[in-house]
């Protein structure tokens, strides 16, 4: 069963939201094995739902949202440090950048 | 599948969920005598639009005649100051041509302010008598149309309302309704995904390009699509940042593109494109929610499907919005706005299932007359802006 304060979007995905903020030292249990919250994570984060090799694409909504950098263990944290974007638009928004300081649209 | 046999039945043959009148100024100065018309009616389905500027323009007056004979309109009443540029006898002209009952006062050749406002409360109330004796028909699903939006969108947004307005929207489009989803801003690397769904090889590359547009468009109003806060919010990607507003779309094919006022010939999924063609003229493609919004209802939508998680207020002329709340803390704050709280799967009270499930019964419910927040605290909200479009090509719709 999952744990109840992570939410699968699509059964293909490969990684879990947080769907409440989970503090440093909470327990979860994610495939089977539990596994200890290093450092405070916010509502909308994801873990990896299994163990993800470099290289991987990330699955959310059953579709890939960019690629592991480094293989990711079941329940970490998956964001800046260990994924990136697979998607090279156009028009880059900062050259040599994903982010931009720019306005959100919404 | 009958939604009603209750719709309101006009001379063209579109049936409405809503019956109401229209008043529309046509330049922003008759916006206050069109403004004092309607005040006392306000409550009894009459509503105000209309167009600020006082130089000709083609989109303007597009939605002008979509949004006017819209299926939810059933008379209108058209206030012009006399000199503007808005050319009131071809939206007069189009309107009686779909029998709606039709009226235009100019206030220059109607002896200024108050005879107008006179004069125009005289002609409402015939109206309304009017319009109160449209006759009523069966609405069946494959003729009710219903468009989604997001705004005021929170870490929560793509999680649970998107996605619970996509799981709505596939019941929707199973059953042969027409829905749309728009913001080719934010479908900026979902082009893969959403390209694969299109109901033909052409139908992919205009998507495909619709959202190149967009991006061309919002880079050169200096329009970033990924903030800092994003990334706080458990976002990581632009793609990923993307599919919780393409959530929306739910898992359909993808039956065409339109532009605004554009009706869907037929049953299925659309995506509008909602910025504009050629160079970069007039602002930004959307200057709020409510010119997303009037966008949609002007290519036929029946109702809106708002999500958001911050916590928007705002509904609309002419279509009820639902307003459906992502975040389960913005609901408790703002219950009296907000008709679906989404955000109970984040508190594991309801399945994603079960909330687009709820979605789906209550979009039929407020298109058998069901009041909607908004529509209850008398939200009309409703802007039109300057824009230019190209009309569609054949390979648009490949089913019409």
């Amino acid at each position: 069963m999952n744990d109840p304060r992570l939410l699968m979007l699509d059964p293909a995905d490969n990684v879990f939201v947080a769907i409440q903020t989970l503090e440093a030292g909470d327990c979860l249990t994610v495939a089977g094995q539990t596994v200890t919250v290093p450092a405070r994570l916010a509502l909308g984060h994801k873990l990896a739902a299994r163990a993800i090799g470099a290289g991987e694409r990330i699955l959310k909504y059953r579709v890939p949202i960019g690629s592991a950098t480094r293989d990711i263990a079941p329940g970490e944290h998956v964001h800046l440090h260990n994924m990136k974007s697979d998607y090279i638009p156009t028009y880059t928004l900062e050259s040599g950048s994903t982010f931009s300081a720019g306005h959100d649209h919404h | 599948m009958i939604i009603t046999d209750q719709a309101f039945l006009r001379a063209d043959g579109r049936k409405g969920i809503r019956n109401h009148i229209v008043v529309a100024y046509l330049v922003e100065c008759a916006h206050h005598v069109a403004r004092e018309i309607v005040y006392p009616r306000r409550e009894h389905g009459v509503q105000l639009i209309g167009f600020g500027g006082c130089y000709p323009n083609d989109y303007a007056a597009r939605m002008m005649r979509t949004l006017c004979t819209h299926p939810n309109v059933g008379g209108v009443l058209l206030l012009s100051l006399g000199c503007e540029s808005f050319n009131r006898n071809s939206l007069r002209e189009a309107i009686a041509a779909s029998g709606r009952p039709v009226e235009t006062l100019v206030i220059q050749q109607n002896g200024g302010t108050r005879q107008t406002i006179a004069r125009g409360r005289q002609l409402l109330a015939a109206m309304l008598a009017q319009v109160a004796t449209v006759p009523r028909a069966t609405l069946h699903v494959s003729e009710f149309s219903v468009g989604t939006v997001c705004g005021g969108s929170d870490a929560t947004s793509g999680i649970t309302a998107n996605p619970g307005i996509g799981r709505a929207f596939d019941r929707l489009v199973a059953q042969n309704a027409a829905c749309i989803f728009e913001e080719t801003g934010e479908l900026i690397g979902c082009e893969d995904i959403m390209t694969a769904r299109a109901a033909t090889p052409e139908l992919a590359e205009i998507l495909r390009a619709s959202v190149t547009k967009a991006a061309r468009y919002y880079t050169v109003l200096g329009h970033g699509s990924f903030a800092p806060g994003n990334a706080e919010g458990g976002l990581t990607t632009m793609e990923e940042k993307s599919m919780g507003a393409y959530a929306k779309s739910g898992a359909s094919r993808i039956s065409g593109l339109l532009k605004p006022g554009d009706l869907p010939p037929r049953g299925g999924l659309y995506l509008l494109d909602v910025v504009p063609d050629g160079e970069v003229r007039f602002g930004f493609p959307n200057i709020n929610d409510n010119a997303e919004i009037a966008e949609l209802i002007a290519c036929g939508s029946h109702v809106i499907l708002f999500s958001t998680g911050r916590g928007s207020v705002v509904g609309s002329a002419i279509s009820p919005v639902i307003k459906v709340c992502a975040n389960p803390e913005t609901f408790r704050r703002m219950t009296d706005d907000m008709d679906v709280d989404a955000g109970r799967i984040l508190e594991r009270r309801a399945s994603l299932e079960e909330v687009g499930r709820e979605i789906f019964d209550l979009t039929l419910a407020v298109a058998r007359g069901g009041i909607t927040k908004s529509e209850a605290l008398g939200h009309q909200e409703f802007v039109l802006t300057y824009k230019s479009f190209e009309p569609i090509g054949p390979s648009c719709l490949p089913h019409a």
